[in-house]
């Protein structure tokens, strides 16, 4: 695999100059995805935060040919380059090798593109699509999505009086989409930069549809110090609330174990969404979301072979 | 070559999908556009297309992977009907304003609820406003050769807008039909070969679709799309003039039906224009002044040619196949009148809500139009502005 200094030196694809946040993991994500392609490729952008900061008419940060439709379609969206690139290639219209890949943030994803990408997926096209998950739909102002973790204080799920935060657990998405039965599907974490690059790097070489869900933090909605992004993103996968895992082919893989047992709340308590949970009354939401991250992981860990 | 054939209105479509044989097509089965679907997967099954078939989970898909194909620079079709196109109304407005040449065939049905899968407008009115060209079929054979002339009128560089053909739903797209249809090889040199000046798949330069526009671009990008579509208006007749060449049929922007002379009119588009010219025939035997305009572009709305053909009509019965529950009339009436306003020419204009949901439109439905048209003409005003006809109320 290359070396960080061989990957610092390839030619970016999303450049500086966007106006994605300070702190915010989308940029880091989708280099750190990016550099792992070696041919030509076509970007395809759901509606959100990373369309949005990176495509401000007449201006552009990509280096790439880019296509943003609409909210929930990216996914059906590059499905539709990706079968023109079949029909214009069959006819010798196009003669490089040409990847394809789709971002939707979890808004996009997880919920109201959910069909859309399903679809896709199932129709076999040769396509990556990478979720930039940042637990809620951050672009119109932190409101709750699926994949928003229990408890924590969103627009649309506020932390009142009555109700301490979002009431359900996330989506467990990943899962959802290694159940298509697609060549590969991997949850990742741009912290963890080797595992993510390897992890792109096969998506974008299996023959067929391959999907990453990647841990994409937001400052704004998540309301911690923006330096922090990284040991925020490394205690999500230390604690197992977002596992680092691969299923290749159906085979499921744990591609991080944590040496120890960390608690979620170290996770947490880094983070101003979920600051109301550190009270008496609340205490028990804590505890409860540990054992749900618990459950979760034995179920992974029985997946991944990993179980006695 | 052209050759004598039987053929069903959904048949009709998809022999015009086989001979434009497009790169890709994306679509999704909805009653009564489903045949569509079914023959042109048939084409792929058996090779007798190079087109890549995308079999989408929805319509919404459809349109989303309809504009990805066009933008990545494949000529790309999709068909559909009723709540499929309403399903696809966002991803609508974005394929005309990315200035993408889509062809869809639609095949008119009315909207749910409550839920009835015969033919009215309101599908494709509903629609009328999202910057497609919309043409309109009275018959399998307009169909056909609307649906040829689509690529053409789509592509061409003046417009790059898509374009919607219309025809009714089971009346049209069920019936047995003799038509006329073109040889493959006239259709593939009519049609040309798609090339496109900026694509997705161009690796050397690479172009970005749907990028965030704000107050400093979005209004001059609306202007340029309002000018595709005033240009569409000369390219629609060159390419209808064209047309005719290969195939004998010319085309306008509406049919004008023993009109010249007349003193009243109906407007009538689709099916309901062939039942209606055999009502004028009937009165013109009767020696009464009566005439039809069949339109065929909706949109863009021909408003002076309109005008300029109506102008000497004293009563005009527009007749609509959708409601706009406006309480002014059906998606035709409003703007005819408007046409006819600075001409000041002294019309009496009506509007007829007609066969909703499928409900017949028979002879007696259109000889009682024009009885009222013909009381218009006599007493110079009119009783009703707006008559459901056919319905019990």
């Amino acid at each position: 695999m290359a070396t960080l200094k061989e990957l610092s030196k390839k030619e970016e694809i999303l450049t500086g100059g966007h106006r994605l946040c300070a702190g915010c993991g989308h940029g880091i994500t989708v280099r750190q995805v990016l550099s792992a392609v070696d041919d030509p490729v076509v970007v395809g952008v759901a509606t959100g935060c990373l369309e949005v900061a990176t495509t401000i008419y007449p201006y552009t940060a990509w280096k790439c040919s880019f296509i943003h439709n609409a909210f929930e379609n990216a996914a059906a969206t590059i499905s539709g380059v990706e079968a023109a690139y079949r029909a214009l290639k069959k006819k010798g219209k196009i003669k490089e090798n040409i990847k394809f890949v789709a971002f939707g943030g979890d808004g996009g994803t997880y919920d109201i593109g959910l069909q859309s990408l399903s679809g896709a997926m199932e129709r076999g096209h040769n396509m990556v699509y990478v979720c930039v998950d940042n637990g809620a739909y951050m672009n119109t102002g932190i409101q709750r999505s699926s994949a928003t973790p229990m408890g924590a204080d969103t627009t649309t799920s506020p932390a009142g009086k009555v109700i301490p935060g979002k009431q359900q657990y996330r989506k467990d998405l990943t899962a959802i989409m290694a159940e298509h039965h697609i060549p590969y599907v991997a949850q990742a974490s741009p912290a963890n930069w080797q595992d993510l690059y390897k992890k792109a790097k096969k998506a974008f070489e299996v023959d067929g549809p391959a999907f990453l869900n990647v841990m994409s933090p937001c400052p704004r909605g998540w309301r911690y110090n923006t330096p922090d992004i990284v040991k925020i993103l490394k205690l999500a996968y230390e604690t197992r609330y977002w596992p680092l895992y691969e299923v290749e082919n159906g085979k499921w893989k744990l591609t991080y174990k944590p040496k120890k047992r960390v608690p979620v709340e170290e996770w947490l308590k880094l983070q101003g969404r979920f600051k109301h949970l550190f009270t008496d009354e609340n205490r028990h939401l804590i505890d409860e979301l540990q054992a749900e991250v618990d459950r979760r992981w034995e179920i992974l860990l029985e997946r991944c072979g990993e179980k006695e | 070559m052209k050759m004598k054939v039987a053929l069903t209105g959904n048949e009709a479509v998809a022999q015009a999908m086989k001979q434009i044989n497009p790169d890709v097509v994306a679509a999704y089965p909805i009653t009564p556009q489903t045949e569509i679907v079914q023959f042109f997967s048939s084409f792929v099954a058996n090779g007798q297309v190079d087109t890549e078939f995308v079999t989408v989970e929805s319509e919404h898909s459809a349109m989303s992977a309809t504009v990805g194909a066009s933008a990545a620079g494949a000529r790309a079709m999709t068909a559909t009907s009723a709540n499929g196109l309403a399903l696809m109304w966002e991803v609508l407005y974005i394929a005309a304003s990315n200035r993408l040449p889509i062809v869809m065939p639609v095949v008119n049905r009315a909207l749910s609820a409550p839920i009835n899968i015969h033919c009215d407008h309101s599908d494709s009115m509903g629609a009328r406003d999202s910057g497609w060209i919309q043409l309109y079929s009275e018959n399998a054979q307009e169909a056909y050769d609307n649906l040829i002339q689509a690529v053409k009128i789509a592509e061409n560089p003046k417009v790059l807008l898509p374009v919607m053909v219309m025809m009714d739903g089971f009346i049209i797209s069920h019936a047995l039909e003799n038509l006329e249809v073109i040889g493959d090889e006239d259709v593939k040199k009519f049609v040309g070969e798609y090339k496109p000046d900026y694509y997705l798949l161009n690796v050397k330069n690479p172009v970005t679709f749907g990028p965030l526009d704000l107050q400093d671009f979005y209004f001059e990008h609306k202007r340029q799309q309002a000018e595709a579509m005033e240009n569409a208006k000369e390219v629609i007749l060159e390419v209808g003039k064209e047309f005719g060449k290969i195939s004998g049929r010319n085309y306008g922007f509406f049919e004008k039906y023993k009109l010249d002379d007349a003193e009243m009119a109906v407007v009538v588009m689709n099916s309901a224009a062939g039942t209606a010219k055999d009502v004028v025939d009937e009165l013109r035997a009767q020696g009464k002044k009566a005439g039809l305009l069949k339109l065929r572009v909706f949109r863009p709305f021909p408003h002076k040619e309109i005008a300029e053909a109506l102008k000497g009509v004293k009563a005009i019965g527009v007749m609509d196949r959708a409601e706009t529950f406006s309480d002014f009339g059906g998606p035709m009436f409003a703007p005819i009148r408007a046409a006819m306003y600075d001409l000041n020419a002294g019309n009496t204009i009506v509007d007829y809500i007609y066969g909703l949901g499928g409900r017949d439109v028979v002879p007696q439905d259109i000889k009682k139009v024009f009885e009222d048209l013909e009381a218009i003409v006599n007493k110079g005003k009119y009783d009703k502005l707006v008559t459901y006809l056919g319905v019990r109320e």
